[in-house]
């Protein structure tokens, strides 16, 4: 009697048990998991990054004790702090709070202060207000100033503004992004290229050195070249000389909150505004704007302001020369290994093997790269080709060459797997097909076969470029850096320089992130840059994808 | 059927030692049609085509073709018949060897096409199988337009001028009775046409090469009974010009569309000969079982 009733009353759990409903909650709540996980990340990492480049208002505090009378920046960060831990670490607080609001304030004014940042207790500051007077500007160095406008300088004589100075300072932000152009045009075009005209030069005279020349002819004209390169540079770097010194002509007058005057030169003024006083077009104007500074400008102040288009360039191109060197070989492989090589128990172990390759931790590959590419590779270009410049190295160095044949070798295991499953995939009938016509086996592979298994070898390279994009541990043995010079492409001979160093949006943010000297300021870049590595791997894999279903809709009827 | 023209009297060329050795599993298709009278309209005898001797099959350890000795006369439709497994296709398979691309088998014995061994070392596979195009129990067309499956047997040849591949694909497309059907939009997918006009591109894509004998392996077993119409009259027509052998489970269709018929049971061939006479009078009595119905 007492088993029986146990046993109903189980029942109805046991019926939902065997009924497939928990699995079912399972596998949905799973899948629910991962989505609220992934759109979590992207939420939080756009939220953080994208707020950095809204000009937020300049709040003024007024300090109650100490000897500084107001403090004036942005309001980055609020939070409630204990009594007890601000007492432990020796703030006096008043008997009876048990908690204080504190502000992290960015006060910029690095060159006055020595720091950006500054927290605030609300026991020392009173009032706060949003002076509409209040200015920032946005210098090339020692970060952003905050403070008041005071006056502008032209040479030595003081202008007078009566009413508004903006429409002067305008006219003369302008006037320094001229000039910092035409300067930027003569030190990296003009100069740019003599230095590597004169470079090739002095490799040339070595190379004659080392072949046992030491005079003659071809000297004598090297020596001709020289000359006119110089002469040219001479005349630039007058040229310069006097760009520079215009440069210094138009000063902006200023003070701090407190009354401490400054000055900085229009030329070293990125923007300068009154966020205060904006309108709400004018803020979005003032967001896309530095929005588009951000992807399409170089950094500045160590990477922590300024753009990050290096990166992009750097990731993107090397994710495509990656793809240029991998899809070839991966396909190559896995069409001897599916269509030629006998079928046993070596290509079982060679594919095993060729799977296990891509579980290998990435950075064993970074270490195999700069040992094999870098060192012996390179190493024997340079000794073969370049041995005028040696003991410089040319290809014997890190570089954007070697980090995509590393990345290409990386990933090149999962391009092997797909083609062959696509391969393994093309009916038996398509086949024979084609050879009862009295193909070949290799025309019936190149023919038809290949063909219906480009959307497989597009599969293969979307998996590989999603891995290579976001790789970073190898890249940091194998030529990445955290500023490089100059782009892998530019107008110079032979205008795709694949030896050089170059930058990549991952090594940028653990750059940015972890190594920069003013961390504080950095973070929302850190935020933003990621968010941009996201979306350029999307638009990538976006790109391959879109290609990918076209192939299949071309030839799918047939593979069913 | 009306006689054909070209076709020129041949005097005997048999080998009179072969029909006594071998009496259960060759035929000599000469003396099966000089005992059988007036059965064909045609006047002459029929030319040899394939020859079959002493054929062996082995699937690793398994014989799979037990000493096939047949031959296969020009322009007329041969049909194998038989239960599943008794290796017609197999012995179909043989003539423009297919059976090379499996692993592990092994033929012994000859077969002859215009008096050549096709298994001799000096054969080149891809020249053979030009000469025997084959068509597939499942339609398998390339997944591309109409027109390039057609060429596709030309373009493998090094065939280029737009001209010659224009008139080419037209010639047989409407030799495979499917010209009026498509061409409006012989630069659409192939993967677009039905079935049993899939089938027919896959026989205007082995004519178009012009082969001199066609295999066809079930050609209507994955048609409905139109297109298998469809199919049969066109089998009707292509022999005018092509050997035929075809591979077929309906035994009213190998009656309807074919001249001789050979009779497969585990590997042997049993029976060979007229049609009619092996559909009305055969003269084992595994055929007769099998034709009744009695077993397979």
């Amino acid at each position: 009697m007492n088993a029986s009733t146990s046993s109903s009353r189980t029942a109805p759990l046991r019926h939902w048990w065997h009924s497939g409903s928990p699995g079912v909650w399972l596998t949905a709540g799973a899948v629910s998991f991962s989505l609220v996980m992934v759109f979590g990340l992207l939420f939080l990492i756009t939220v953080r990054g994208m707020g950095h480049f809204w000009p937020s208002d300049v709040a003024r505090l007024e300090l109650t004790g100490g000897e500084a009378k107001y403090a004036l920046g942005e309001i980055v960060e609020e939070e409630t702090v204990s009594a007890t831990r601000l007492k432990d670490n020796g703030v006096a607080v008043p008997d009876g709070r048990e908690s204080v609001r504190r502000v992290l304030l960015k006060v910029g004014n690095r060159n006055l202060n020595g720091y950006d940042f500054q927290w605030f207790n609300d026991l020392d500051f009173g009032a706060v207000s949003y002076p509409r007077k209040a200015v920032v500007i946005e210098r090339r160095e020692w970060g952003n100033f905050y403070g008041f406008v005071k006056g502008i300088r032209e040479g030595d004589k003081p202008l007078s503004i009566e009413g508004s100075p903006w429409p002067e300072m305008r006219k003369r932000i302008a006037r320094g992004e001229a000039l910092r152009k035409d300067i930027a045009h003569i030190e990296r075009d003009q100069m740019g290229a003599i230095n590597y005209g004169l470079e090739r030069l002095r490799l040339k005279t070595r190379k004659l050195e080392l072949e046992g020349v030491t005079s003659g002819a071809p000297l004598a004209d090297i020596a001709a070249e020289r000359d006119a390169l110089n002469a040219r540079y001479g005349k630039l770097a007058e040229k310069l000389a006097k760009l520079n010194a215009d440069a210094g002509r138009d000063v902006l007058l200023l003070e701090t909150v407190n009354g401490v005057a400054s000055e900085v030169r229009f030329y070293d003024i990125v923007r300068a505004y009154r966020p205060n006083a904006m309108p709400l077009m004018a803020k979005l104007k003032h967001y896309g704007a530095k929005l588009g500074e951000f992807v399409a400008s170089e950094p500045r102040e160590a990477n922590t302001e300024g753009g990050v288009f290096p990166a992009i360039f750097g990731t993107v191109m090397m994710v495509l020369l990656m793809s240029v060197f991998v899809t070839p070989f991966g396909v190559i492989a896995a069409v001897y290994l599916r269509e030629y090589a006998h079928q046993g128990l070596t290509t079982r172990i060679i594919r095993i093997a060729v799977n296990n390759l891509a579980g290998v931790p990435s950075v064993v590959y970074g270490v195999f790269g700069l040992g094999f590419f870098v060192y012996f590779v390179g190493g024997a270009i340079d000794q073969a080709f370049y041995a005028e410049a040696l003991p410089a190295p040319t290809f014997g160095t890190p570089g954007l060459l070697w980090s995509s044949l590393t990345l290409a070798l990386l990933t090149v295991p999962v391009v092997i797997v797909s083609t062959e499953e696509g391969l393994s995939r093309i009916p038996r009938s398509i086949r024979e097909g084609s050879l009862a016509l009295g193909a070949t086996k290799a025309e019936t592979l190149w023919r038809t076969v290949m063909p219906m298994a480009t959307p497989a070898m597009m599969t293969g390279l979307i998996l590989a470029v999603a891995r290579a994009a976001g790789e970073v541990a190898p890249l940091m043995m194998v030529g990445v850096v955290k500023l490089a010079p100059a782009l892998p492409l530019d107008g110079n001979l032979p205008f795709l320089h694949l030896d050089r160093k170059f930058m990549h949006l991952g090594f940028h943010i653990f750059d940015v992130g972890f190594q920069s000297p003013n961390v504080e300021a950095a973070r929302p870049l850190v935020y933003a840059t990621s968010l941009l590595l996201v979306l350029i791997i999307v638009t990538l894999n976006l790109a391959a994808i879109t290609i990918r279903n076209r192939l299949r809709e071309k030839y799918n009827a047939a593979e069913t | 059927m009306p006689p054909k023209p070209d076709r020129e009297l041949e005097t005997m060329q048999g080998q009179p030692g072969k029909e006594g050795s071998t009496p259960t599993h060759g035929v000599d298709i000469k003396s099966a049609l000089r005992k059988d009278d007036g059965a064909q309209e045609r006047p002459t005898e029929p030319r040899d085509c394939l020859e079959v001797k002493g054929l062996n099959l082995y699937y690793g350890q398994k014989r799979a073709l037990h000493d096939i000795n047949l031959t296969i006369p020009e322009r007329y439709v041969t049909a194998f018949i038989g239960p599943s497994g008794c290796g017609k296709s197999t012995l179909l398979r043989c003539f423009n060897r297919m059976n090379d691309l499996i692993d592990g088998v092994r033929v012994e014995g000859e077969v002859l096409l215009d008096g050549q061994n096709i298994f001799a070392p000096e054969v080149n596979v891809a020249t053979l199988r030009r000469r025997v195009g084959m068509v597939f129990q499942k339609p398998n067309p390339f997944p591309k337009s109409i027109y390039e499956n057609v060429a596709y047997g030309l373009r493998i040849q090094g065939v280029k001028s737009r001209r010659v591949l224009d008139k080419a694909v037209e010639g047989a497309l409407r030799g495979a009775a499917l010209w009026d059907e498509v061409k409006d939009r012989v630069h659409d997918s192939a993967l677009g046409l039905s079935g049993g006009q899939q089938q027919r591109l896959v026989i205007a894509r082995a004519i178009a090469i012009e082969p001199e004998v066609l295999l066809l392996d079930e050609p209507a077993s994955a048609l409905d009974p139109i297109s298998t119409l469809k199919i049969e009259e066109l089998i009707y027509e292509l022999k005018k010009d092509y050997t035929i052998v075809i591979v077929t489970h309906n035994m009213q269709q190998a009656a309807r569309v074919s001249d001789f018929t050979a009779f497969m049971y585990m590997g042997d061939l049993i029976e060979f000969g007229k049609t009619k006479t092996v559909f009305t009078t055969p003269r084992r009595k595994q055929t007769e079982d099998y034709i009744t119905g009695r077993y397979g």
